[in-house]
Formats: C-alpha cells, sequence, structure tokens
C-alpha cells in the first residue's frame, strides 16, 4: 500500500493509512528517510489519524523512523494519535518516548515553526 | 392413594413370612395434595402468617394494609412455585418485589425473615392435617421440604440482586457527576478529581480527560487531586498512564494538589516521577499552565 508523502516547503507529511502491514511500515520506514535525503528536508510530519489501532511493531516503528530521521539532523512529529489509540498504547507500555508529538498536522505545523524560529 | 397390606391372612402363601407391601404416592401426586391444601386453606394460612410477621416485627416500614397486600401475592407466588416448580418465574417475581420494596427501607433479613415464617406457617399446618399419619406426613414432608428451601434461596438471592443492581446503578450516577473535565481558557482544561479513585473510575477519567484534549484541542492540562485522599499503586500507574496518553495527544500534564499521604504513596511504591510534572497547588498549576501556554496576568486597576 503506497502511503502519500506531501511536501510542504521544508516539511514533509506523511499520512499513514488504516491497515498498514509490517511489510508496508518496513518500506516505509526506508522510503521516508530516503525521501528526507533528496529533499534535504528539516522535519517530517507522520499523521496516524487514520489508524485506529497501533500496536508495537507500528509503534516501535515510528520511533525508529524518528531516530533515523534525527541522524539526518531533521525532526519528526508524531499527531493525529486517538484517545482510544493513545489509552491501549500507554497499557502497553508504548510511550514513544523522545519522539515529539501533537493533536494533529495544524498543531504539528505550529510546533515545528516555534521550533524553526527559535533554532534559526 | 391407596395402601394394601398383605399378611398372612389373605394371602394363600404357604408359611411366608408376613410381608407388607405399601404402594406410595409419586411425589408429584404428592405435591399436587400438599398444593391443594395449600390453596384450600389459604385465607386462614395467609392471616397465621401476617400475624406472625407482625409478632416479629418485621416490614416496619410497611402499613398493615401494605403486609396485607403484599402478603397475598407472595402467598400465591409460593404455593405456585410449590406446584409448577418455575423457579426463574419465582426470581423473576422476588426481583420485582424488591424493586418496589427496597426504596420503602426493606431490608434482607426482614425479606428472608418473611419467606421462612410462611414455610413455617405452612409446615405446621402440614402436621396438623397427617397428624395421625406419621408415615404419610413424612412423605408430604419429603416433597414439601426441598421446594420450600429453594424457595427461600430463590427469593433470598433475587433480594440480594436487585440490591446489587441499585446500588451499580448509583455508583454509575456518582462515577458520571463526578468527573467533569473544564475548560478554563483557550487550550488550557482543569479536571478536578474528588473522593476516591477505583481503578474503574481512574480508567473512565483518563477516557474522558483524551476525548476532551481532543475536542477542546487543549495544550495544557491540570489535573488536580487535592480533593483525593489517598491513592494505592494501581490508581498510581494509572496516573502515569494518564500524563503519558496525554503527551502523545500532544497535551502536558500538570498534576496539583498531591496530599502528603499520597506524595508518601508515591515516593514508596517508585512511581517514575520524572515523567510527571507537579506543581503544589491548583492556583500555581494554573499560573504555570498559564505561562506555558503564552498568557501573561496584568492587572490593571486595584479590585474595588
Amino acid at each position: 500500500m503506497e502511503v502519500p508523502i506531501l511536501k510542504q516547503g521544508e516539511v514533509l507529511i506523511a499520512t499513514f493509512q488504516a491497515a498498514l502491514s509490517d511489510a508496508d511500515l518496513n518500506h516505509l520506514r526506508m522510503g521516508l528517510v530516503q525521501q528526507v535525503v533528496k529533499f534535504r528536508s528539516r522535519a517530517v510530519i507522520v499523521d496516524v489519524t487514520a489508524m485506529d489501532v497501533m500496536d508495537s511493531f507500528a509503534s516501535r516503528t515510528l520511533r525508529e523512523i524518528a531516530l533515523m530521521i534525527r541522524l539526518r539532523g531533521a525532526e519528526t512529529v508524531i499527531v493525529g494519535i486517538q484517545p482510544e489509540v493513545a489509552f491501549a498504547m500507554v497499557q502497553l507500555g508504548l510511550t514513544l518516548e523522545g519522539v515529539a508529538t501533537a493533536l494533529d498536522l495544524e498543531e504539528g505545523l505550529a510546533y515545528l515553526n516555534e521550533k524553526f524560529k527559535t533554532t534559526n | 392413594m391407596s395402601k394394601r397390606e398383605l399378611t398372612s391372612k389373605d394371602s394363600g402363601t404357604r408359611g411366608n413370612p408376613r410381608v407388607e407391601i405399601v404402594r406410595s404416592e409419586a411425589p408429584s401426586e404428592l405435591l399436587r395434595e400438599l398444593v391443594a391444601h395449600l390453596r384450600q386453606n389459604r385465607t386462614q394460612l395467609r392471616e397465621e402468617w401476617v400475624v406472625r410477621i407482625t409478632e416479629t416485627r418485621l416490614l416496619t416500614a410497611m402499613t398493615k394494609e401494605e403486609i396485607f397486600a403484599e402478603a397475598t401475592s407472595v402467598y400465591d407466588s409460593y404455593v405456585e412455585a410449590l406446584e409448577t416448580e418455575a423457579f426463574e418465574a419465582l426470581q423473576a417475581y422476588a426481583r420485582n418485589l424488591s424493586e418496589r420494596i427496597i426504596p420503602r427501607g426493606v431490608e434482607t433479613h426482614e425479606v428472608v425473615g418473611i419467606v421462612l415464617l410462611l414455610r413455617d406457617v405452612l409446615a405446621r399446618s402440614l402436621f396438623a392435617k397427617y397428624q395421625t399419619d406419621f408415615k404419610k406426613l413424612n412423605r408430604i414432608l419429603d416433597a414439601y421440604e426441598p421446594a420450600a428451601n429453594r424457595i427461600a434461596n430463590t427469593v433470598a438471592v433475587g433480594f440480594v440482586q436487585e440490591r446489587e443492581r441499585v446500588i451499580r446503578q448509583q455508583q454509575e450516577a456518582i462515577r458520571e457527576l463526578s468527573t467533569p473535565v473544564l475548560q478554563v481558557r483557550e487550550r488550557l482544561l482543569i479536571l478536578p478529581i474528588i473522593g476516591v479513585i477505583d481503578p474503574q473510575r481512574a480508567r473512565q477519567l483518563t477516557e474522558q480527560l483524551l476525548r476532551g484534549i481532543r475536542t477542546n484541542r487543549a495544550k495544557v492540562v491540570v489535573i488536580d487531586i487535592t480533593g483525593v485522599a489517598a491513592m494505592d499503586v494501581t490508581v498510581a500507574n494509572h496516573l502515569v498512564q494518564t500524563v503519558e496518553a496525554s503527551r502523545l495527544l500532544g497535551a502536558t500534564v500538570i498534576v496539583t494538589g498531591l496530599s502528603p499521604e499520597i506524595a508518601q504513596t508515591l515516593v514508596t511504591i517508585g512511581v517514575d516521577l520524572g515523567k510527571m510534572n507537579t506543581v503544589g497547588d491548583l492556583q500555581g498549576g494554573i499560573e504555570q499552565a498559564e505561562r506555558l501556554l503564552g498568557y501573561k496576568v496584568v492587572t490593571l486597576a486595584e479590585p474595588r
């Protein structure tokens, strides 16, 4: 399944679909980092609004994506985690520690604007 | 229902010892006879029962007329249960009865008490009726006792089940009342918690908070637990989980109002307090939240 990745200035926006297989996630992990390299992006927003479940593999993959992208000097923000999903995740101990999160795309972009302002 | 005795007199058998063959009634026949007797003497037995209830000072919350009315329907249901052995119907009746009398303040021991009194009254009437035929009395009691005990059991259980249902309903109502999520500024929510938090309530609080964060697009939440006296391990961990889940939705949580007892509990059980942002009291919590959101509070004029 192809995950659409949009470019908005220095930010890449990847919108995860509802049912992503492990293979899809692995594909994405590589793909996103390659895109960051290609466009010299400063940040990636991963929008998981459509995901109604988040298992440990998906959660770990998100963390790995964030860490890999940070090695390229770019920031990752996960947005759109649903309340029920958030609740289930913390019960399983999947806290996405060290990865920035925001309520939705708008908030994610606002967060990055603030961050870029202070670092520029 | 005939009893037939074979004696050496009427049999033609040679030198055989005396044999007594008694044809006994089937249990269902006995039950029918029993039920018929209880129906025939309904008025008198019911009256006797009501007298006993008053003597034992049960159902004091009800008037004599009410007791009589309920006694009539209970008596009839009792006899019907004996006859049909349909205990589900009896249980439904017991729950229905409980629904009526629990709000009147009738206690479990009273309900069990009156059912047992009825059992006694009916048993005595059987003793009286069959006093000349001890063997028959025993057979009648063999049919009566298990059924009567089952009835007492069924009614008691039905009553208790109804009480438990009412309690659950009240608990649900209390839970709903007591977990408001309040918006006090743009992007700032307050969740004041008062009373006892059990795991179920904790779970409900979290769900409501997370929904509130999304609906109000909150960036900061102040959870105030001034009104919570004590917290156990499960609930403390749940609080930490609530903080983590809120972060996943992009909101920062500030916990305020930890009592000395709760502070002690949290430290003792080793909750990871690094994950929790805490401030002394609600006022301090709101002030910090405002700072985080970029608000500044200025006094324009002296308060009048």
